[in-house]
């Protein structure tokens, strides 16, 4: 039977009662370290942080409009090889979704790892979330999930949610083991705690919660928000395939492209050790450079930018989970989230796959029917 | 004005369909010269990137052809090969390659005949879409 339980909510400070819950579940014997983003000591920038201290829980905040990065990577760090006890993650839907990914790929493993996925509000890009911040993080973080709760669209002082939040149609963490619950509940005074898998319920078990009933308004609340996600998302798709669809508008899109590979440096599920566009195979000879700009006349330098953004996608847009962390890492701001998401769209779409769906679902590429896609062989 | 003359690369697996034309030469069949093959040991070693770097740099059409299913040499490379060329018929397309352009055969090691006969078809097939958007355009 799957647990659902509440914890309480005293003086409206969700943050404090969030800090209570992580030092309940790293008070439980069997839970070695909590993964937790949480504002670090020395400036308010909210980072994942592992922790093993009970009395080292008093930033936590994953609530904070805050993305720095996808933590799917460290989650799948602290776990390719057995680390000698089990972790609980709180993590956001998208970060279990590019997890999911890295462990169908044999980039990490759930054996000794609790994941608690917490409803997630979205966040502002990194540069924005600086700026935000300011002073104090949790007046700034309550200030935001406020706007949110309340039905509003996370505009604050001109700041607006980053677009991957805003065409995020996973705001529930729905394959966590533990879900902390915050659309449709009364968050004044509780927060919804439910367990969806053996693993979370084992863990719940043992913290003494007090049992409710989900509250009838949740999944209401929550179909509201996809739909509205949802609605911004076809939208970008619509209009980032107007942009790009012909080689020489894809080429104004990237034209100020400059070949850093931040967004593969960023993206969760790239998680190739060496990129094929950093080897000798793309070190070429400078008399082929040459020869290239001789047969139009010109070519653009660095060379090969429209090739490695296709071969990517070619890459990783089956197991793309549209963090966004790719436009985040952008240094020349190219929306590339919005072109990879599309492409994602329809790759996803013809194998019937959603990236980070389940766990069970084998990644399109790397199985094969021997009766299937009859419709790409022949010339005819 | 002078007809367009398209350039098609080929890649075909060295077990069937080279062999296949290596039968068609050696027979004294003729097909155009437009089609330019390049031995690979299995359609499934064909990463997606020569695809794209093939039309990147210019080709209007990209062929890839290999064993009937059922006689790969490496047992099932061929059905990989076609996922792959499944999801670049996805991609490709969105960036304004028809996905005509893009095609898969199994043609096997003794159909010399059809060799000839389907890169003569092709090649009218490609010569009906016109010359890739890449041919003239500057790509960066």
């Amino acid at each position: 039977m799957a647990i659902t339980a509440k914890i309480d909510v005293e003086e409206k400070d969700i943050l404090e009662s969030l800090r209570g819950f992580f030092r309940d579940i790293l008070n439980v014997e069997e839970i070695k370290a909590v993964l937790v983003p949480q504002h670090l000591p020395m400036k308010n920038m909210v980072m994942p942080t592992l922790v093993t201290d009970l009395n080292q829980l008093d930033g936590v905040d994953p609530l904070a409009p805050a993305f720095p990065m996808n933590a799917a990577k460290i989650v799948s760090r602290l776990t390719r090889k057995p680390m000698g006890g089990k972790i609980a993650a709180a993590l956001r839907p998208c970060e279990i979704r590019a997890f999911f990914e890295l462990v169908k790929l044999k980039q990490g493993s759930t054996d000794e790892l609790v994941l608690i996925g917490i409803d997630c509000l979205g966040a502002y890009q990194n540069n924005d979330y600086s700026r935000f911040v300011e002073q104090n993080g949790d007046q700034s973080t309550i200030k935001f999930y406020q706007n949110i709760l309340s039905g509003k669209n996370g505009e604050i002082d001109g700041l607006n949610l980053a677009p991957a939040c805003k065409a995020c149609e996973y705001p529930v963490a729905s394959n966590a083991d533990i879900l902390i619950g915050l659309y449709g509940i009364e968050v004044d005074s509780q927060i919804l705690i439910q367990s969806q898998t053996n693993v979370g319920e084992d863990l719940l078990a043992q913290l003494n919660l007090s049992e409710i009933n989900e509250p009838g308004i949740r999944q209401d609340t929550v179909a509201d928000v996809i739909e509205k996600r949802v609605a911004y998302r076809d939208e970008m798709f619509g209009s980032t395939r107007e942009v790009t669809d012909s080689l020489e508008k894809m080429t104004a899109y990237l034209a100020s492209c400059v070949n850093c590979y931040n967004c593969r440096v960023a993206c969760p599920v790239c998680y190739c050790k060496e990129c094929v566009f950093v080897t000798d195979v793309f070190n070429h000879d400078p008399s082929r450079y040459l020869r290239w700009a001789n047969r139009k006349g010109i070519i653009k330098m660095p060379t090969d930018t429209v090739f490695y953004h296709i071969t990517r996608l070619a890459h990783m847009s089956t197991a793309c989970v549209g963090c966004g962390q790719c436009s985040n890492a952008c240094p020349n701001d190219i929306p590339v989230m919005e072109l990879f998401r599309t492409v994602s769209q329809r790759t996803q779409e013809a194998f019937e796959y959603e990236a980070g769906r389940s766990l069970e679902e084998d990644p399109p590429l790397s199985v094969f029917r021997e009766e299937e896609f009859p419709e790409v062989v022949g010339i005819n | 004005m002078e007809e367009f003359e398209p350039t098609i690369v080929a890649f075909v697996c060295n077990w069937c369909t080279y062999t296949a034309a290596d039968l068609a030469g050696t027979s004294r069949l003729t097909y155009p010269k437009n089609v330019r093959l390049i031995r690979v040991m299995c359609t499934g070693m064909v990463d997606p990137q020569y695809v794209i770097k093939a039309f990147l740099e210019g080709a209007d059409g990209v062929l890839i052809s290999g064993c009937h299913p059922g006689d790969c040499h490496y047992i099932n490379g061929n059905f990989k090969a076609r996922r792959r060329i499944k999801l670049l018929k996805e991609i490709l397309p969105q960036f304004g390659f028809d996905q005509e352009r893009l095609r898969l055969t199994w043609i096997g090691a003794s159909d010399g005949i059809q060799f000839a006969e389907i890169m003569q078809e092709l090649v009218t097939q490609i010569k009906a879409l016109g010359p890739s958007q890449a041919k003239l355009k500057m790509v960066i």
